[in-house]
């Protein structure tokens, strides 16, 4: 059988690359591909060896784990409905005042000083000019009355208010086409989501629950309150938000808590 | 002609547990210990029901994240491996075979003959009654299971599968119950297993040749699956 001829395609480039570069290095990629290889096929043994872990299982037992929340992460990409809504509830079954969690306790919280306090912009924005509480609270508000689900199990239904993160985002210029928006708090937390969740009609940037400004220990005077993620994917006293292609990580994030947290 | 020598191969070759079902089998096994394992550990940090917590020493995964990462691991394991047996079960016919019908008159006696301690298990390529009933109902609570599992993990996206179970903690709880089930069988499962050790043996090396089709099953299922069969004899 003749090779097969490349067929004429708008998806194929007309010149060839240059593979130089591919060939100078053929040594290092093998190597690479092998190194890897041979990892896989050592934590895979490992997983089937629960007992008697040494150092190195572990390692290789942590970076199975860690590839498979990876990957998980992707799927739940895939998964992600963009314009399926999340059930929404009435003001009756509205919980006062919302369940707290952090990585600290309720009595350690340190209250933002609304008058020193500025919403930055940073990465690929255009209008990186801050913000002041007093101009947000001026731009279009919207209201959710949604389940908040944590990674530990619990859930409440609560009725947060702000402006659309997606109008947020538009309205500053910031490219939406980029993977990951960014959040920096008050508290030195940190947090980042995928853009596509950014986007979703049910996020927002919220700034009152059940109608009042939201209190001390829930972010006040800014939080991100999104129904498509888990609670610790939703910054508290944020300070800053970025729009980046880099990926950020987050504080539970680079302990191991999976990425996406997508509910 | 093709019918006689088919049925030749099924006479030196099918086994009790063909090869592709102990492999089946054993990667079940692991795949519901590491998700009952994490699975402990991710319930500990919010209780349904009061005291009820399972001591760490018991759980899979150290951290409440490493309990997810195990959990979520173990997932894929269970979920492919589980579509392969449910395929496997229906293409071989073996699922009929082995675990149908169950007659509600034989299930008495059987239970009545258990109780009494007198419960035949002589001819272990045979199920008896309460066998398939716990056999067949296992695997419909490990398919709740899969899916209360995926209601929890995604109450959003799946919203309408999570509004089966009412809701997010109407998932949790059925979650908890499957598992409660899927515990309480393998402790009967293991304890009749070491009980009559021939049967892990079985499972191990494939068991008995199955020579002909069982009195009760209908007669063509295993004519109907050669390729099962030559697999098996491998």
């Amino acid at each position: 059988m003749s090779a097969r001829t490349p067929s004429p395609s708008i998806f194929r480039p007309k010149r060839v690359i240059d593979q130089s570069v591919l060939e100078e290095n053929k040594k290092l990629v093998e190597e690479i591909n092998r190194r890897k290889l041979l990892r896989g096929a050592v934590s895979l043994g490992a997983l089937s060896l629960l007992t008697g872990c040494d150092v190195t299982d572990r390692a290789a037992v942590q970076s199975v784990l860690k590839a498979v929340s990876s990957f998980n992460d992707g799927v739940q990409a895939v998964l992600f409905r963009p314009d399926h809504l999340a059930p929404t509830f009435t003001e009756a079954e509205v919980v006062k005042p919302p369940r707290f969690n952090a990585y600290y306790e309720i009595t350690e919280v340190k209250p933002v000083d609304v008058g020193n306090w500025k919403l930055e912009l940073a990465g690929l924005i255009q209008d990186k000019r801050p913000w002041t509480a007093q101009q947000l609270s001026e731009l279009p508000e919207q209201e959710l009355i949604v389940r908040h689900i944590c990674v530990e199990g619990w859930d409440y239904i609560g009725q947060w208010s702000g402006v659309n993160l997606r109008q947020f985002l538009e309205r500053v210029g910031a490219d939406l086409t980029a993977k990951y928006v960014a959040f920096r708090c008050a508290d030195d937390y940190t947090g980042s989501i995928d853009m596509p969740s950014a986007l979703h009609s049910q996020t927002i940037l919220a700034m009152k629950y059940a109608r009042e400004p939201i209190t001390d220990p829930f972010g006040f005077p800014l939080r991100l309150r999104m129904a498509t993620k888990l609670g610790f994917k939703q910054p508290k006293w944020i300070t800053s938000i970025e729009v980046t292609n880099v990926y950020p990580g987050g504080y539970w994030e680079d302990q191991g808590f999976n990425w996406f947290s997508g509910i | 002609m093709t019918d006689t020598r088919v049925k030749s191969i099924d006479r030196q070759g099918l086994r009790l547990h063909p090869l592709p079902l102990r492999i089946m089998h054993w990667t079940n096994a692991v795949a519901m210990i590491i998700m009952i394992g994490s699975g402990w550990k991710i319930y500990n940090d919010e209780v349904l029901f009061g005291r009820l917590h399972f001591p760490d020493w018991i759980t899979i995964g150290g951290e409440q994240q490493g309990a997810l990462q195990w959990h979520f691991l173990g997932m894929w394991i269970l979920v492919l491996n589980g579509l392969a047996y449910l395929i496997y079960g229906t293409a071989s016919g073996r699922f009929r075979r082995m675990l149908f019908p169950i007659r509600y008159r034989e299930l008495i006696a059987d239970i009545a003959d258990a109780l009494h301690f007198r419960l035949q298990h002589d001819d272990l390529t045979h199920y008896n009654a309460v066998q398939r009933l716990l056999y067949g109902g296992i695997i419909v609570v490990a398919v709740i299971q899969v899916l209360s599992g995926l209601a929890i993990w995604k109450p959003v996206q799946f919203s309408e599968l999570t509004a089966l179970f009412y809701d997010f903690q109407g998932a949790r709880l059925v979650h908890f119950l499957a598992m409660a089930a899927i515990v309480g069988f393998l402790m009967v499962h293991v304890a009749l297993a070491l009980l009559v050790p021939k049967t892990i043996v079985n499972m191990l090396t494939g068991g008995p040749t199955v020579s002909d089709a069982p009195a009760r099953g209908p007669q063509s299922e295993v004519a109907i699956s050669p390729a099962a069969a030559v697999k098996g004899a491998k």
